[in-house]
């Protein structure tokens, strides 16, 4: 059991994660750069740039990522394989505990499920940002994003496989709730960045995640029956 | 999972299904464990060198950035 889900997780991490970064390295890193460019014109070199958080701003740190090219898209690389492998142990562990047949047209449902608990509601509150942009303290949103992506990871769950209508109406339940608390909130107007270059990384960053997802679904759903045959 | 169970008793069987129960709920929790310690990693961590090598990653996978 140990061998499959570990076989499958890393083998859907590693080729959705290549597929993740290509998408990245074509479509949103060239908006990171184009944003970078008034982050920088607005005076915020390397450590002077806003900051809700006050003690973050105050502690000694720089916001330089590596200098375009070869080391900065070698990290992306990384970065990347890293969370799509993260991702893919995530998915591969609950088809595990579900415990049903699977095969890759079941396992892109699993992968669009993991792209709502990890894209779509943690976005629905904090949209995908550009650097440069006007963001509440960093901590809150980074606290915010998880509680909602295990909300509606377990919401769904409950909604999707419970037999007992109670179950279902509170997994439901789970997947509002952080959107009726609310996702800490920030001044909007302030940004430097232009609203045509956010909202085009809005659009692009959603797209490409959802491709990610499905391509991670079906490649774990695959991976999963193939290793339970042999 | 045997097919033969005509063969065992209830208790037997009973058994059976706790233990295969647990042999799948002890991987399944590790695998969360190790998804969770590598995304909290690559999407979480306050380090300023983490940071930097995962910055165009975690903009593009809307982690929260700075």
């Amino acid at each position: 059991m140990v061998g499959r889900i570990v076989l499958t997780a890393v083998l859907a991490g590693l080729v959705s994660g290549v597929f993740l970064w290509s998408a990245h390295m074509v479509k949103t890193t060239p908006l990171i750069l184009a944003a970078e460019v008034y982050e920088k014109g607005a005076g915020a070199t390397g450590t002077d740039h806003p900051h809700a958080d006050k003690t973050e701003a105050a502690r000694p740190h720089t916001h330089a990522p590596p200098a375009a090219g070869f080391e900065r898209a070698a990290y992306t690389l990384l970065a990347d394989l890293v969370s799509a492998v993260g991702f893919a142990f995530l998915l591969t562990a609950a088809v595990s505990l579900k415990a049903t047949p699977i095969d890759w047209r079941l396992g892109i449902l699993w992968g669009l499920s993991g792209y709502a608990a990890f894209f779509l509601a943690p976005s629905l509150g904090l949209p995908p940002e550009l650097p440069g942009m006007q963001a509440a303290e960093l901590g809150a949103r980074q606290t915010w994003w998880l509680a909602t992506a295990v909300a509606t990871a377990i919401g769904l769950g409950l909604a999707a496989f419970s037999p007992r209508r109670v179950a279902q109406a509170l997994g439901v339940g789970l997947v509002v709730l952080p959107h009726v608390i609310g996702a800490p909130a920030h001044e909007v107007g302030q940004s430097n960045v232009p609203a045509e270059l956010a909202a085009q990384f809005v659009i692009t960053t959603s797209v490409v995640s959802g491709l990610f997802w499905i391509v991670l679904g079906g490649l774990t759903g695959y991976f999963y029956n193939r290793f339970g045959n042999s | 999972m045997p097919t033969d169970t005509k063969y065992l008793d209830e208790k037997t069987l009973n058994d059976h299904v706790l233990v295969t129960t647990a042999s799948r709920v002890g991987p399944a929790l590790l695998a969360l464990l190790f998804g969770s310690f590598l995304l909290l990693g690559a999407g979480f961590a306050g380090s300023a060198t983490l940071h930097n090598a995962a910055h165009d990653g975690r903009h593009a996978l809307s982690f929260p950035c700075h």
